[in-house]
């Protein structure tokens, strides 16, 4: 079996140390739209402490699989899905998971900005108020923390009662990653984050992945290649629902083993 | 204008200008190429014939060279940053960069022979040349057939080339061995003896850049270096 072959079987990147452990582990999945099969037999493991990025085009199914992982699509009838996400050894696929506790370990920032109606500073206590009984030194400890770690303290401290949504749209997504990093997950999920951002702010959550990677397991759908190529050091290419490659960020971009990787991200026809 | 923007199954890119960015800058490379190619037979065709006119337009053209070079520098930074090349796209535009320097110096030297051509035309000819002109010949084959190499994005015909290098320096070492004795077994054609050294130095020189060109059309193709032991 060839070297490519071999990485897609076991999920784990070509020329990849084995020592990483994964912190997830994606087997046989398997994942249906009523009767569309939308991710076929996918096999990939997400380093822990790495950033692993999906590209692909619109339809391929990068969100459809990241959308799995923190079960998001159980909120909607007929869609379901076959295999195992084992987290941290636990199949997440199986019945009788607290969705609520997993969400927590397992935060996920949209394409567009949700900050909640309400103030900045509620904002990001709104998961925390869900799992924890903190006093109100305790609270402020942890939403500073949150809003410094998505870098947006600077910008806000002055302003925590006032309504997330006068924030601009880079500062909003950055509140989303607050948000989401307040529960301390174990796994944050980015779908397309800087997608409705200008250039500095997209800098800015850039930057921010960098940061964020030293303490949890990162995944990114973006349809920016560069930016793949700029914040991941894993990237996954999909098509019509498969895993086509599975490498290194850098062999991806300068020698992609797959001829149809290669078509995407140069910009060919297939 | 040729269409090498293709990669070699001949996909095109879907933003039609970006295959005519890569298409002009290959375009350019061979001619710089062709260009860089007929100054080394012309040196060497002027050492040969005695000429010293047709020496001193070899070194005249040398300018031509450079243009071509900053033509190329220029291409390649404005592509890079218009169209943020990846994969083999990025290995073809960073390895014309490469290799346009490479045919740069093959013409410094060139330049260099007609240099040499022009002092030796006054000295009686003997023996020496026509191992210097043997060198030249597997000198000039190496850069023509590695052009060729880059024009049909051909691998195999770039390894040849790069296989050829050992030969070429073989047959250098020899000439060096024999110029020696010469200039031993009679001082006065010393300087002679040593212009000859100097421009047998200078195609073993050309023949190692059109090596360099066979690695970096190895790498714009294949995405890895030319991993096999010299053929003997």
């Amino acid at each position: 079996m060839n070297a490519e072959l071999a990485s897609l079987a076991t999920g784990q990147p070509s020329n990849v140390d084995a020592a990483l452990s994964a912190k997830i582990d994606i087997r046989n999945l398997n994942f249906f739209y009523d009767k569309f099969h939308a991710l076929k037999d996918i096999n990939l493991k997400l380093q822990t402490g790495k950033v692993t990025a999906f590209i692909g085009p619109s339809g391929c199914g990068k969100s459809t699989l990241l959308r799995v992982l923190n079960r998001i699509y159980d909120l909607y009838p007929k869609l379901r899905a076959e295999g195992e996400v084992l987290f941290d050894g636990e199949n997440i696929l199986a019945p009788g998971q607290d969705l609520n506790l997993l969400r927590a370990r397992i935060g996920m920032v949209f394409q567009k900005p949700t900050p909640f109606p309400m103030s900045i500073y509620d904002n990001v206590a709104f998961g925390i108020r869900l799992y924890e009984k903190l006093s109100k030194l305790e609270l402020d400890g942890r939403i500073e923390a949150a809003l410094r770690r998505a870098a947006l303290w600077d910008e806000v401290k002055d302003k925590l009662h006032q309504s997330g949504l006068g924030l601009s749209g880079g500062q909003q997504q950055r509140l989303c990653i607050a948000r989401s990093v307040a529960v301390k997950p174990e796994v944050i999920l980015l779908d397309e984050p800087c997608s409705a951002l200008d250039p500095i702010s997209t800098a800015k959550i850039e930057e921010l992945i960098d940061e964020l990677k030293q303490d949890y397991t990162i995944a990114i759908v973006t349809h920016n290649m560069q930016q793949a190529a700029r914040t991941s050091d894993y990237t996954a290419f999909m098509y019509l629902g498969q895993l086509i490659e599975f490498s290194p960020t850098q062999q991806v971009f300068t020698n992609p083993r797959e001829k149809r990787t290669q078509d995407y991200i140069t910009g060919r026809f297939g | 204008m040729v269409n090498q923007a293709a990669d070699p199954s001949g996909a095109k890119h879907i933003v039609q200008s970006f295959d005519d960015d890569m298409n002009g800058l290959t375009s350019k490379i061979i001619q710089m190429g062709g260009f860089a190619e007929r100054q080394v037979a012309d040196a060497v065709e002027a050492l040969v014939n005695r000429d010293i006119v047709s020496a001193s337009r070899v070194i005249e053209r040398d300018k031509e060279v450079d243009h071509f070079e900053e033509e190329i520098d220029q291409d390649v930074i404005r592509i890079l940053a218009m169209r943020q090349p990846m994969a083999v796209d990025l290995r073809i535009i960073t390895m014309a960069l490469k290799i346009s320097n490479d045919l740069e110096r093959t013409s410094d030297y060139a330049v260099s022979i007609a240099k040499r051509a022009q002092r030796l035309a006054d000295h009686p000819e003997f023996a020496a040349m026509n191992q210097v002109r043997r060198i030249s010949e597997q000198a000039i084959g190496m850069v023509k057939d590695v052009l060729d190499a880059f024009v049909d994005r051909d691998v195999e015909k770039a390894t040849d080339v790069w296989n050829r290098d050992q030969e070429l320096d073989r047959n250098y070492t020899s000439l060096f061995r024999e110029l020696i004795t010469y200039m031993l077994e009679d001082p006065r054609r010393i300087s002679q003896c040593i212009d000859l050294l100097f421009i047998a130095k200078n195609l073993e020189r050309i023949g190692d850049h059109a090596t360099n060109i066979a690695e970096k059309i190895n790498y714009m193709m294949l995405g890895s270096s030319i991993n096999q032991p010299r053929r003997d």
